[in-house]
């Protein structure tokens, strides 16, 4: 027999370029985040249970101010040492501003959480395989699945932001540029911590080991950052640990810009670490699809 | 076979999942330009995953093909731009409509819009989807699913098209749609196709060759007419008695017999040239040797035969049903998860 080589018609080739298919797979999965409203609903209402539980009713600046009386000091006193103390402990005088910030860390990296839940179910659906049959390159499947992911965390951001502001947040130093600034911290953090997630699902086919691998991973990184509590008053091991999680760094900028608080580091130094972070990971991802999408 | 151009070439492609057993095992065949060549064989017998091998979703373990003059190992890419797969499980998006799904499965083809929407819409009325195109696949039946992914695999136009199971589970009516499907891309497009079933009608029917693959070998290949011609003769099916004992010396005697074999211990198949003639001298025999003819049948060769003779199993007995089944409980999964 002799072999013959079949060509594709000419005209197909025309638009094939790497952002046709990383376009067509990314708006698949908003279509399907912003077409279920309730989904969005859900996610944020934990963030605002944080916010009302945590930011108001145990507000620090309030027990302090409420919680001492010495006598022979006048509460005027006692309300300007109260302040002094927030001050000092939080880099605002209101804990509920602290929170708020930190609160956006915390819709972010749970929203890039899910990111690798939808590999597991697309390669259990079967849809995977469909994708993996198509010439779409490696790279922007998994890509695909990390830029959505980024678009969902920073639009869920915005809205606590927003409930945020209505309920109590203090706007006093709030401005265009910063924040501009806090998102695009937020947009190189949801774009490093949905690699990540993305990639440890890259071979799984069990939602159940993902959960568990979510669960073990959420609280463990909210509280080791400086994201509910302020650093410096961690123990030193705990506080190398801070100093490795990048969602200290997103919060660390989104309290320099928007509360004009103190920082741990300098905004040049955030950024650099964060954006290190996101190529890094997204590298990676993008590598290890080429290898271990198909087995 | 006549000469004809090879599109594809398979070379001692294996593929091992653990290392130690194999799933398909140096399998080696050519499919010509225009031919519908059918992989048939039971569950387990490593179908899919010579196909997904073939179209690279899975690596070979060792071996190679080369699908329309690229190799499966080195241009992946290329291989996938032009062959398309239906694949055997439902792999369409549940949360979109059967238009959406084309259509995005035509973006990451990378066809420009302009030619896949008249595209999408000429499969869809090709599949008999032009209706239901716009409504969401979760409220598809199994039967337009399987539809909805045959237009998938076709929306690039393919030189080769692998469809695994394109029928299973389906329902007479949507199965014979099916065929005429088949039968229309073979001769309207001239279309190469690579199927595998488990029904021996539809091999019967739609392949010009055929491959019966079992654990994971290549047990015989040929075109329908050249497997039912190896089998040789027609086919006697006797059973016996339980209690009378081995007849398989004295069956052997019989003048036209040519072939004896014990199936159970009351069953035996003999192959004579001649059926009609061989089946009263069968008789008379057992009788006069005092054992008691329950049953007899008389089968012309057809591929259930030849399946029989290469695999020791019958299709049409045992597994078709428990295939169905397995259908049913995937489909099932899908709906509650
Ligand atoms: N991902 C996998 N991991 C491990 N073993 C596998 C995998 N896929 C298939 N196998 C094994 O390989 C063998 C061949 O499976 P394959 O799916 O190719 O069979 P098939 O001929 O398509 O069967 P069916 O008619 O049931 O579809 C089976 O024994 C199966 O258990
Ligand atoms: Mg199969």
């Amino acid at each position: 027999m002799v072999a013959v080589r079949a060509e594709p018609a000419a005209e197909e080739h025309a638009s094939t370029s790497p952002v046709h298919g990383l376009w067509a797979l990314t708006n698949r999965e908003l279509k399907k985040w912003y077409k279920v409203p309730m989904l969005l609903f859900f996610s944020l209402i934990q963030p605002v249970i944080w916010l009302t539980l945590y930011g108001t009713g145990m507000n620090f600046g309030t027990l302090f101010a409420k919680g001492i009386s010495i006598p022979g000091v006048p509460p005027s006193e006692v309300a300007s040492l109260s302040s002094q103390f927030m001050l000092n402990v939080f880099g605002v005088s209101n804990y509920f501003s602290f929170l708020a910030v930190g609160m956006l860390s915390f819709i972010v990296l749970f929203t890039a959480m899910f990111s690798g839940m939808s590999v597991v179910w697309d390669r259990r659906f079967g849809f995977l395989d469909k994708v993996l049959s198509t010439p779409v390159s490696r790279g922007a499947i998994i890509m695909a699945k990390v830029f959505s992911s980024v678009v969902r965390s920073l639009a869920q951001a915005a809205i606590v932001l927003v409930i945020a502001v209505l309920m109590d947040m203090d706007t006093s130093h709030f401005s265009v540029v910063g924040i501009a600034g806090t998102f695009a911290a937020l947009f190189l953090m949801t774009l490093g911590l949905s690699s990540i997630f993305v990639m440890l699902a890259l071979r799984s086919s069990d939602w159940q080991t993902q959960m568990a691998i979510m669960n073990l991973l959420n609280l463990p990184l909210l509280f080791a950052s400086n994201a509910l509590f302020p650093a410096k008053f961690m123990p030193a091991a705990l506080q190398y640990v801070v100093r490795l999680n990048p969602i200290s760094y997103g919060t660390d900028i989104g309290r320099q810009l928007l509360l004009g608080a103190p920082g741990l580091n300098t905004l040049a130094f955030d950024f650099s670490f964060l954006a290190g972070f996101a190529v890094v990971f997204s590298a990676i991802g993008v590598v290890l699809s080429w290898r271990y999408l198909t087995r | 076979m006549t000469e004809v151009a090879a599109l594809v070439q398979v070379r001692a492609l294996s593929k091992s999942f653990d290392g130690k057993s194999f799933a398909v095992d140096g399998v080696t065949f050519e499919i010509g330009a225009g031919e519908v060549f059918g992989l048939l064989g039971p569950n387990g017998a490593g179908k899919t995953t010579t196909i997904k091998m073939m179209t690279t979703l899975l690596r070979p373990s060792s071996g190679t093909a080369s699908v329309c003059g690229r190799d499966i190992r080195k241009d992946a890419r290329e291989v996938r731009r032009v062959v398309g797969v239906v694949p055997q499980e439902y792999t369409t998006d549940e949360d979109m409509s059967g238009l959406e799904n084309i259509t995005l499965i035509a973006d990451l083809y990378g066809i420009p819009r302009r030619i896949s929407s008249p595209r999408a819409r000429e499969l869809l009325r090709l599949v008999d989807l032009d209706e239901a195109g716009n409504r969401k696949v979760s409220t598809y039946s199994g039967g337009m699913r399987r539809r909805l992914e045959l237009a998938c695999g076709l929306i690039n136009r393919p030189s080769l098209l692998f469809l695994d199971e394109p029928t299973l589970g389906l329902d007479v009516q949507t199965r014979a749609a099916v065929w005429s499907y088949i039968r229309k891309l073979k001769k309207e497009y001239g279309m190469t196709l690579l199927m595998t079933t488990h029904y021996l009608e539809e091999a019967d029917s739609l392949c010009d060759r055929i491959a019966i693959i079992d654990h994971g070998k290549i047990v015989a290949m040929g075109s329908p007419r050249e497997l039912k011609a190896s089998v040789g003769g027609d086919i006697i099916q006797v059973g016996l008695k339980e209690a009378d004992g081995d007849a398989s010396d004295i069956l052997r005697k019989v003048g036209q017999v040519r072939e004896v074999k014990r199936t159970s211990p009351s069953d035996y198949r003999v192959k004579a040239e001649v059926g009609e003639e061989a089946a009263p001298q069968v008789m008379d025999a057992l009788r006069t040797n005092g054992y008691h003819v329950n049953t007899i049948s008389l089968t012309k060769p057809s591929l259930d035969e030849v399946y029989l003779e290469y695999t020791g199993r019958s299709l049409r007995d045992e597994d078709t049903g428990k295939v169905d089944a397995m259908a049913q409980r995937r489909m099932m999964r899908m709906a509650r998860s």
